[in-house]
Parts: C-alpha cells; sequence; structure tokens
C-alpha cells in the first residue's frame, strides 16, 4: 500500500526524523491560511499516488500568502498521470546546501533490507541507477542486529556524504527502524536535505507498507484510499480476490495466480487483451465463483470471459455451480469460454452440459476461441 | 531415488488441527506420506486421524524419529513456526501459508540459514512430491506420476499442468517442488537445481518460472556453469504491465528488474528453450532427451 508523502513524513517524524513543517490543505483558501501562518516561503505539492509530480505541475513554490492560494488553486484538481490532486501539502521551504538520497528497500538477492545511500539526491534514483550505479552506495542490513550508529557513520563517510556525521547516521538509523516499525517495503528520502544552517531534514519522502504485514497496523491500514485504486479492485478486495484491473476486453477468471498470468499470456498470445487479472484462490467454493464473475461483468470494457480452472483443492463441480448460479440470476451477460481440468472435472462438465457456456479441452483452444468472438464482436 | 524425500521420509505436521491441516493430513496420508505427528500449541494430548498431536516441535521430535516437517499455521505465526521446527533439528521444513509479513520472513531464512544445517522450501509454496513415495505439500497427488524429469515451480496450478502433462506424455515427474510466489523464500531454483543434477533418477530439468525478481536469472547462471542434464524453461506472465502486482506478492517487475526479457535472454545464454505454452515444455523435454 502507498502512503502519500505527508502520511510518510508523519511516521518519519514519529521515528525522530526532522522533516519541515507543513499540514495538508484541500482548497485554496486553506493553503493561504496555512501559509500565512508560517509567513514565510511555501512548497506546496500535490499529494497523489504516483511520481512524476514536479514535471506535471504539482510542486510549486509561494512567496505570498496569497501567491499560497493562488498555486494550490492551479495544483488542486490537476489531473497526474491519471490521478486527480485532491489535497496538497503546504510546507515550510528549506534553505538547501546538499541534497542527498537515503532509501531502504527489499532486495531479493541478498535477502535483506538494502539500505541505498547517494550524494546525487533531489532527482530520480532510478535514473542515477541506470546511468552511474556507482554513484549509489549498497548496504545489505543484518536483520538480527539492525542498522548500528556505528555501520551508518562508516556508510555516510563511505558515500561521501557532507554534513554533520552524527545527525546524518542518526537519520538512516531512525529510517531503518521506522521501517521495520511499520512494516514497510520500501521507505525513502529524497531529498535528505542538509540546510545551510546545518540541520538533516528528510525534504521529501515516500513509504510504500507490505500489504501482507498490514493486520498489525490498523492505524496504518485506514489511510487507504479507495479512490487511489479502481472501484472494481477494492470490490474485489473485499470479496477476498487478488483482482487487477487492465486494458483489454477479455475477462479473466482463473484459480492460482500462476495460472491466471499464464492465461493472460495465452490470451495476448492469441491476438486479444485481457480485461483483468483474478485469482480465485484455492478451494474456491461456488459463491466465490459467483461473486468474481459478478466482479467482472461490472466490468464495462469485458465483452467476454474466460474461465480457466485446473481442479487440484478448488472442485470443478464448484466452478460449474458458481457459473450456473451467476447465469441463473442474469449476472452473467457475456459469452464465455470454459476449460475445466482436474478434480471433479466430470461432474463440472455434466452440470453444464446444455447450458450456454463453450467448453472447450484445453486453454490454447479457449484462449483462440474467446478472442475470436470478442474480437468478432461476439456472437 | 529422487531428492530430499522417498518413501522412508517421516513427516510432522505443524498446524494439524486446523482446517487447511487436517484436511491435507488426509490428502498426505492417501498419498502414502508417513505422517507421524502433529503439532499445535495447547492441543498436546489429542490425536488427528489417529496421529499423535503434541505442544511443541522438541516433544514431537524426541518421540518420533522426524525428517522433515509441514507447516498449516496461519500467517501471524508463520515464521516463528518455522523457526521453531528449524531449531528442534529438523533438516527438511516446507512452509505453505502464504501472506506471511515480508520481514518475518527476512529475518527467519537469515536465522535458518545460519544454523546451516535446515533446508526451508516456501513461504507461499504448494510444497514438494516425490510421487508413489512422499508428498509434503497441497498438490493433488493423482497427476504426478514417477518418471524421469525434476520439476521446480514458482506456482501452484502451474505445476500441477506441467506435471499433468509430463505424466501423460509418460516422461513423468522425479521429484517437483514448488518453491513459493513471495518475493523473500527458503530455497531458490538455484539452490535446488545442485541436488537434481546429482539425482540419477532424474534426466532432466524443468524450471517454470514467472515476472519479478532475478532467480530465474540465478538459475540460468548456474545452468550454464555447472548443470549436467537438460533444462527446460518456461515464464509465467510474459504479458504482464509493469509495476503490478500479479497475485504472487513476487510476481511484479519493478524498474528493469524482473522482465521477462532479461529472463528470456538469461536462458537464452545458458542453452536453455523456453517454452511459449504447458503443452510446448513437454515436447522440449523430450527432444532435449532425445538429443543428448
Amino acid at each position: 500500500m502507498n502512503l502519500h508523502e505527508y502520511q510518510a513524513k508523519e511516521l518519519l517524524a514519529r521515528y525522530g526524523i526532522p522533516v519541515p513543517p507543513g499540514r495538508v490543505a484541500y482548497t485554496a483558501d486553506e493553503a493561504k491560511a496555512i501559509a500565512s501562518e508560517y509567513g514565510d516561503t511555501v512548497v506546496i505539492k500535490a499529494q497523489v499516488h504516483t511520481g512524476g509530480r514536479g514535471k506535471a505541475g504539482g510542486v510549486k513554490l509561494a512567496k505570498t500568502p496569497e501567491e499560497a492560494r493562488e498555486k494550490a488553486s492551479q495544483i488542486l484538481g490537476l489531473n497526474i498521470r491519471g490521478f486527480v490532486t485532491k489535497k496538497v501539502l503546504v510546507g515550510k521551504a528549506v534553505d538547501i546546501a546538499k541534497e542527498y538520497y537515503a532509501g531502504l528497500i527489499l532486495d531479493r538477492v541478498t535477502q535483506r533490507v538494502v539500505l541505498m545511500l547517494s550524494k546525487e539526491g533531489g532527482v530520480d534514483i532510478e535514473e542515477v541507477a541506470a546511468e552511474r550505479p556507482q554513484a549509489i552506495l549498497k548496504y545489505p542490513i543484518n536483520p538480527a542486529t539492525g542498522l548500528r550508529p556505528f555501520e551508518a557513520r562508516e556508510l555516510v563517510k563511505q558515500a561521501g556524504l557532507e554534513g554533520n556525521l552524527g545527525k546524518l547516521a542518526g537519520v538512516l538509523v531512525q529510517l531503518y527502524q521506522a521501517y521495520v516499525g511499520v512494516d514497510a517495503s520500501t521507505a525513502e528520502i529524497n531529498p535528505l536535505v542538509v540546510t545551510a544552517q546545518g540541520e538533516v531534514v528528510a525534504a521529501d519522502a515516500k513509504i510504500v507498507l507490505d500489504d501482507n504485514a498490514l493486520y498489525r497496523h490498523p492505524d496504518l491500514s485506514r489511510l487507504r484510499e479507495a479512490e487511489a485504486e479502481h472501484p472494481l479492485e477494492v470490490e474485489a478486495s473485499n470479496y477476498g480476490f487478488a483482482y487487477v484491473k487492465l486494458e483489454g476486453s477479455v475477462g479473466i477468471i482463473g484459480n492460482g495466480a500462476g495460472l491466471v498470468m499464464y492465461t493472460l499470456d495465452l490470451v495476448n498470445r492469441s491476438g486479444g487483451k485481457p480485461a483483468n487479472f483474478l485469482d480465485i484462490g484455492g478451494g474456491a467454493k461456488a459463491d466465490v465463483v459467483y461473486n468474481a464473475i459478478k466482479v467482472v461483468c461490472k466490468d464495462p470494457d469485458v465483452k467476454g470471459i474466460f474461465i480457466n480452472i485446473f481442479g487440484g483443492i478448488t472442485r470443478a463441480d464448484e466452478v460449474a455451480k458458481g457459473v450456473i448460479q451467476a447465469m441463473n440470476d442474469g449476472i452473467l451477460t457475456k459469452p464465455v469460454a470454459m476449460r475445466v481440468a482436474g478434480t471433479a472435472e466430470e461432474e463440472a462438465k455434466k452440470l453444464l452440459e446444455g447450458k450456454p457456456v463453450y467448453m472447450y479441452p484445453s486453454s490454447i483452444e479457449a484462449a483462440k476461441a474467446i478472442v475470436e468472438m470478442v474480437n468478432g464482436g461476439g456472437r | 531415488m529422487s531428492i530430499l524425500v522417498d518413501q522412508n521420509t517421516r513427516v510432522l505436521v505443524q498446524g494439524i488441527t486446523g482446517r487447511e491441516g487436517l484436511f491435507h493430513t488426509e490428502q498426505m496420508l492417501k498419498a502414502g506420506t508417513k505422517v507421524v505427528a502433529g503439532v499445535t500449541p495447547g492441543k498436546g494430548g489429542q490425536t488427528v486421524q489417529g496421529i499423535p498431536v503434541y505442544d511443541t516441535v522438541k516433544e514431537a521430535a524426541a518421540q518420533h524419529g522426524v525428517d522433515a516437517s509441514i507447516i498449516f499455521v496461519p500467517a501471524a505465526g508463520a515464521a516463528d513456526a518455522a523457526l521453531e521446527a528449524a531449531h528442534a533439528g529438523i533438516p527438511l521444513v516446507v512452509l505453505i501459508t502464504e501472506g506471511i509479513p515480508t520481514m518475518d520472513m527476512v529475518k527467519a531464512v537469515a536465522e535458518i540459514k545460519a544454523l546451516d544445517k535446515v533446508r526451508l522450501i516456501g513461504g507461499n509454496c504448494p510444497g514438494l512430491i516425490t510421487p508413489a513415495a512422499c508428498k509434503i505439500g497441497i498438490m493433488p497427488a493423482s497427476v504426478f506420476k514417477r518418471g524421469r524429469v525434476g520439476l521446480i515451480s514458482r506456482s501452484g496450478t502451474v505445476t500441477y499442468e506441467t506435471a499433468k502433462a509430463l505424466s501423460d506424455a509418460g516422461l513423468g515427474i522425479s521429484t517437483c517442488v514448488g518453491i513459493g510466489g513471495d518475493p523473500i523464500i527458503g530455497s531458490t531454483f538455484k539452490d535446488l537445481l545442485p541436488l537434481f543434477n546429482a539425482d540419477p533418477e532424474t534426466e532432466a530439468v524443468v524450471i517454470c518460472g514467472e515476472i519479478g525478481g532475478s532467480d530465474e536469472e540465478d538459475a540460468a547462471a548456474y545452468v550454464k556453469a555447472h548443470m549436467k542434464k537438460p533444462v527446460v524453461g518456461f515464464i509465467g506472465g510474459r504479458s504482464a504491465p509493469k509495476g503490478k502486482k500479479m497475485g504472487h506478492a513476487g510476481a511484479i517487475i519493478s524498474g528493469n528488474v524482473g522482465t521477462p526479457e532479461s529472463k528470456l535472454a538469461a536462458f537464452a545464454e545458458a542453452g536453455v528453450p523456453v517454452a511459449d505454452t504447458i503443452d510446448q515444455i513437454v515436447e522440449l523435454v523430450r527432444a532435449k532427451l532425445q538429443a543428448s
């Protein structure tokens, strides 16, 4: 789960990392009020769940409260990569002497959390990584000990960061404590600023939370914003499916993430475009399949549905029952190509006999057929 | 022969009294697995399907010689259960549970690797099976026939489909290991390839990978340098968009890491043919076996 910059900064502040004073405004007048309270130059930043805010005009400086009102009204409502800006962070501008980068990510190769540190902050770190990988220092942290102050001091020196050594190292130690404390999967400070007065502050921050660990952070899971996701993704997640909205017109339902991914690939190979990824999971009963069909059929882009089931723990006849129920209730209104194999395959086929469902013996044939139906304008 | 398990492997079930634990204990017994004991904290002294239940892994291991443990404990306690098994000295720990907090796995995997005598498979995996000998997992045993091909996979259902296709084609499976779809797992492809390389029953190996991470690239490097047997690859999620998590927490393309292009290039470099479809896996294995 992605957090907004202001939420990330609040969390970092809880762990002792200095952040510039700032508050969220939902209207231009609120932005003006905050700016006049600070009585100083402010930065107004769009709070949207996407990158590239600066380039899209979502970050502006304002020297007076009136200017803050103006700039905020330009940013509020701005569409940044498909996300409409509904709130802005109005923060005191910092007097930048140096801009660095500090980030923690999960590294699958070392199977550890890796600290990345660079003198080249304030820019897109992925570009730095691609062009000058040597400009980023990487340090896998031992999970048994965490990041200790002496390690952090050595790393600050090694990366060539200039400024108060104790303060810089302290931020790194606190960043790791925050990462573990909130169960993040990414925690970045970019830029990590050394001010003209010698203070070290997190001028921007990004935190992504580990979805698997949200259950132990009820205060953080409340920060999830339904509007930041596709409404069908929210509905599917309430039903407990893994669902991802995609661009195409073939609705996909399958069991097991691997099989569903493979099904998307087959539809693509057959010249079609999947409308979604939907995994009903292991051991699904008829009602789960029914709800899956409900979600997929609500998507106006869907012209036909491919249901691909390999029965293991999931029984194919349960899937068939869900399909039939959805037909009887008038929910399933689009053409369906289906392929079932494995546990209770014969029972499923018997149940579906005479029903308006196109059955195919293999995934490949079913994929070709549904793509033909959808591309040919349906049947 | 086979890898990791055979008909004599004595298995412990952690979380045996839960819904999943009960169901799969029954299924494993049906598949011929020697399930000798179970553990559920607080339920020691009970019996399930005639199998004695203990409060701790240590007690169970002291009463029965235990070679392997399978874990059905819910996500919040799953990493702890794996550590309990590892510290009780059980050499093979199979972690089925999905949705385990990532940091729990980072800590548990580091601690278990430091013990240097325990092999962890998973989490979020279907387990492993040597057909007609021992199943420590949740796969439908009926689609697995004993044979010549070793199978390693990150997914569940794709594994079953591939196993069924290889079995129906008369090639069969020596041992199949589902390593799991999470970013941090106990054993990767490259950890298991040496075992198949040394197993006389295994004549070829199939690696069913998917997008995300770089385990396939590491596996390809191992194949190129050390593998004496033919290897065939498969990559799921080749049409997935960047930055979207496709069901498995590990199946996400971030930046330039985890792309299908990178994995295809690595396999090509190692001389590993990659199947576009599951049916094609069978054809490629057959061609490789005939050529060798």
